[in-house]
């Protein structure tokens, strides 16, 4: 075998045949694997035989918080699933407990709430971005990705004070109105915005081994994602026109004017190309939606659950009354059950919610998009190599926290 | 009776009360009147009760049929409603149609002694996980499930931890054995 004459026979190269199969586990702490996942692949040479997600690293029974949580404390808990996108979480939770509720929100508040979820998009956008090039071997791409997020994350900061955890929405309304000067900072970052998005273009879609990298890898059909229930960015990458922005409007999207971008190939590449294009669109309502503020509240009329001004609380004796309810009892929601759902960044963030009356929710459930679009990941590397199997988790944008809850 | 497909409105709006029974569980119940054991709309939302035995055979109807076409499986959630109820457990099935764009529930209701309903992964494959999920939580049993292990918690985990007997906090922390 060895050309080399004196190498002793322990360490001679011997070709072993491929039907043996090994099973090799990747992650939890793999840095690829976003989190806290670890996969069971069995493998063939560096073909992968069986992929078996396992998951429950990050699992913190937030879901059984919520029952012994008030209404209102339930919305912090929110924020820590889908950490990526949590305006989105805070608004279907809110928006499932206006149902039960049946409030009217302000137009206002619905504008803003337009305005931040569509930030926030390309917030939870941009990190994917980074890290999926980041996974792939494109290391630049990162650092101008966090420094565009940066930006919004300091948007976010300035209407609620927190920039991972905002707690920005409220069932109800909002936390409180946008600060003075927000509308010019929110101007500026989307006067910045579509040439930073050309960069990333030029960064990645015209590199040749980013391409390779990403086209005819991780194949999902049509038929097979809408079986596996893949939802959002993954389920247009496959050609599906879904978005429920449009199909279920919601807080006023029925009126904003956007495109819902497909692509129908299925593939990394695809679900790359979605986003990228997703991005530029939420730009587009983000701009709209900035040109609709106009003045008013931002909380319904509903002094029982809406917690009062301050300057109220202060000088109104029912006001004050309200407020100590509120934050001492809180406000009871009567019996019932409800299933919102709304399109996060990464699909369809589904909340059902049941209550038996009372402050506190009997049951709240998130039907987490990761959760969903992970369990499609063994139909979609099954047959791949090793190396693609970082792209394909990548290209499905999966955050940990919102899969174990 | 003769209706066709087309007369179903394409995209019903999901805020909108239905004076009448929806056409979606008119669809449900002209066909199999056994299949359903109560109809609940509230909040805009339709709920069918369907006999556990029949479970599958429903889904199967909803996701084939013209007009109602539920391809999509958007989440099966559990319940406990409560340590005394009678029946004890709901399974929740959220159906949406990526054609049509509605949406209905389904609930089978399961007493604590008796837990056992028939998988749907055969229908949608999507139900996979998220009936793991259910069995992990409420140890609600999906008879005929390929893969029917504990998702979130531990393998060797004791009880359901969404199950309202079971305590938010204890003394004892987890090990592996």
């Amino acid at each position: 075998m060895s050309s080399v004459a004196n190498i002793p026979p322990q360490f001679e190269i011997v070709d072993r045949p491929l039907d043996t199969q090994m099973t090799l586990s990747m992650g939890p702490q793999h840095p690829s694997t976003h989190g806290v996942l670890r996969l069971e692949l069995v493998l063939d040479g560096e073909m992968v035989v069986k992929a078996t997600p396992d998951i429950g690293y990050l699992h913190t029974g937030m879901e059984k918080l919520f029952e012994y949580k008030k209404y209102q404390q339930g919305i912090v808990i929110t924020d820590r699933m889908d950490y990526l996108n949590p305006l989105g979480n805070n608004l279907a939770y809110c928006m499932a407990g206006e149902k039960l509720l049946g409030l009217e929100i302000p137009e206002r508040a619905q504008t803003i709430r337009v305005l931040m979820c569509e930030l926030q998009r390309i917030a939870s956008h941009l990190v994917w971005l980074g890290t999926h090039a980041l996974d792939i071997g494109a290391m630049t791409v990162f650092f101008y990705c966090f420094r565009e997020r940066e930006k919004i994350l300091n948007l976010i900061e300035a209407a609620s004070g927190g920039r991972l955890t905002p707690s920005y929405f409220r069932i109800g309304g909002l936390m409180m109105d946008l600060p003075a000067g927000f509308e010019n900072r929110c101007k500026q970052f989307l006067r910045d915005f579509p040439p930073a998005l050309e960069e990333f273009h030029t960064l990645l879609s015209g590199n040749r081994i980013f391409q390779k990298r990403t086209q005819g890898i991780g194949r999902i059909s049509a038929e097979d994602a809408i079986d596996w229930g893949l939802s959002g960015p993954c389920l247009r990458g496959s050609g599906i026109n879904l978005d429920l922005r449009r199909a279920n409007p919601y807080t006023g999207y029925e009126n904003y004017d956007f495109e819902v971008p497909t692509e129908p190939d299925g593939d990394v590449w695809a679900r790359y190309m979605v986003r990228m294009r997703e991005m530029k669109e939420s730009h587009k309502i983000s701009r709209q939606a900035l040109s609709r503020l106009k003045p008013g509240s931002v909380k319904a009329d509903a002094p029982k659950v809406v917690l009062p001004d301050r300057e109220a609380m202060k000088s109104h004796m029912d006001a004050l009354i309200h407020h100590f309810l509120i934050v001492a009892e809180g406000f009871d929601v009567p019996a019932g059950e409800v299933y919102q759902a709304i399109e996060a960044s990464k699909g369809e963030l589904g909340v059902y919610m049941r209550s038996d009356g009372g402050p506190k929710p009997s049951r709240v459930h998130f039907r987490g998009p990761s959760f969903v679009n992970l369990s499609a990941l063994p139909a979609m590397a099954e047959g791949e190599m090793v190396a693609d199997v970082v792209a394909i988790i990548g290209s499905l944008d999966i955050v940990l926290g919102e899969i174990d809850r | 009776m003769a209706s066709e497909p087309e007369n179903n409105e394409p995209n019903p709006i999901p805020s909108s009360e239905a004076a009448a029974p929806s056409p979606l569980v008119a669809a449900l119940q002209r066909e199999h009147a056994e299949w359903v054991t109560d109809v609940i709309e509230a909040f805009g939302e339709i709920t069918v009760v369907v006999p556990r035995e029949h479970i599958v055979a429903a889904c199967s109807f909803l996701k084939a049929a013209p007009d109602t076409r539920f391809d999509f499986l958007a989440d099966i959630c559990g319940a406990d409603r409560g340590v005394e109820e009678e029946p004890r457990f709901e399974v929740n099935y959220h159906l949406f149609s990526t054609t049509k764009h509605h949406r209905l529930r389904l609930k089978v209701l399961l007493d604590e002694e008796d837990t056992h309903v028939a998988t749907v992964t055969g229908v949608w494959r999507t139900a996979n996980w998220h009936e793991r999920e259910t069995f992990d939580l409420f140890g609600v049993i999906f008879d005929g499930h390929p893969d029917l292990r504990r998702i979130l918690l531990p393998e060797d985990w004791q009880g359901h931890a969404l199950r309202k007997d079971f305590p938010l906090r204890g003394y004892e922390p987890y090990s592996l054995k």
